[in-house]
């Protein structure tokens, strides 16, 4: 199974997910330039955090009409799956494969800190290894993350069981206290109506380690090996 | 051809940013403001035959790229005077 990690100008978790996916999960990466198109070997595609064309515009809003993003639907119709983290969440929702838009966070502060996320949604291809209800630790880092959604999108969401993550304490509770950004009820993550591309604030990335201070992170990526597994993406190269 | 793009927030959207400006202003003993909002706007300059075939352009432009129709609103003006 290949993943591949585009990089956008001012792209900067790249090498934390390359050196997750690579060292620590010793599977095949590569990086992926924003002018490619031909993504035909990757079976994941990761769009990871950062300052795309330094969030001129809008946040994600430049990179989200780059030729490497304009190739997603074609291979998210052909069974790729897409995981864009923080930057890439804002790419994937201003290009339109995830619905909504992320905002100016409510407390107007960059914000920096780790939080916990209860995980709604476990039939996904990222989240299958996690039981249902259980709480991660992950960081997050970004002033643009407050999650925004029209009513009539918000009921489609719950509808489809499609928010996978939101902000939570650490024992689960899904509070105001907990909402770091001030997303629209608690949302940190969300799937497409498939599951196939998955838009989150934190940074699964930087906790994948235990000198990173907690492997949370791992039980994306775990349910994602697992998943390219068991439908026969690793036989099918 | 010039023409003026005005992007703003949408109604019933909470714009931080224009509430922080709002505090600041108040600090500065501007007490009698009730609200404030901050959009954008883009000036451009195009090749077009007319003002209607270069406000169609400018149109398409705002909803493939300079507005995002989830939060924001946009008013087009052109000729610029």
């Amino acid at each position: 199974m290949r993943f591949g990690v585009v990089v956008f100008p001012g792209t900067w978790s790249d090498c934390d997910f390359h050196y997750v996916i690579g060292e620590v999960l010793q599977q095949p990466v590569k990086y992926v330039w924003h002018r490619d198109r031909n993504l035909a070997e990757f079976d994941c595609l990761v769009l990871p955090g950062g300052f795309s064309y330094g969030d001129y515009l809008r946040a994600g809003a430049i990179a989200g009409r780059s030729p490497v993003v304009e190739a997603l639907p074609e291979f998210v119709a052909r069974g790729g799956v897409v995981l864009g983290s923080c930057n890439g969440f804002q790419i994937l929702c201003e290009a339109g494969l995830l619905p909504g838009a992320l905002m100016r966070n409510e407390c107007l502060q960059y914000r920096c800190q780790s939080t916990h996320l209860l995980v709604e949604n476990t039939d996904t291809a990222f989240t299958r290894a996690i039981r249902p209800g259980q709480v991660l630790r992950m960081p997050i880092s970004h002033g643009e993350g407050k999650y925004h959604a029209e009513p009539h999108v918000l009921a489609t969401l719950k509808k489809g069981n499609q928010i996978v993550l939101r902000y939570c304490t650490e024992d689960g509770g899904v509070t105001r206290a907990a909402n770091p950004n001030g997303s629209v009820e608690n949302i940190a993550g969300i799937v497409n109506d498939g599951g196939t591309v998955l838009g989150l604030m934190p940074h699964p990335e930087r906790a994948a380690e235990t000198a990173m201070g907690g492997t949370d992170g791992l039980m994306i990526f775990h349910s994602l090996l697992g998943s390219l597994v068991e439908d026969g993406s690793v036989l099918k190269r | 051809m010039k023409a003026r793009v005005l992007i703003r927030l949408k109604r019933g959207i909470l714009d931080v940013q224009g509430s922080a400006v709002l505090r600041a202003l108040a600090g500065l003993g501007y007490a009698e403001l009730r609200e404030l909002r901050v959009g954008k706007v883009v000036e451009l300059d195009l090749d077009a035959a007319d003002p209607t075939a270069a406000t169609a352009r400018v149109d398409e432009m705002c909803r493939k790229l300079l507005a995002n129709p989830v939060t924001e609103d946009f008013t087009i003006e052109c000729p610029l005077p």
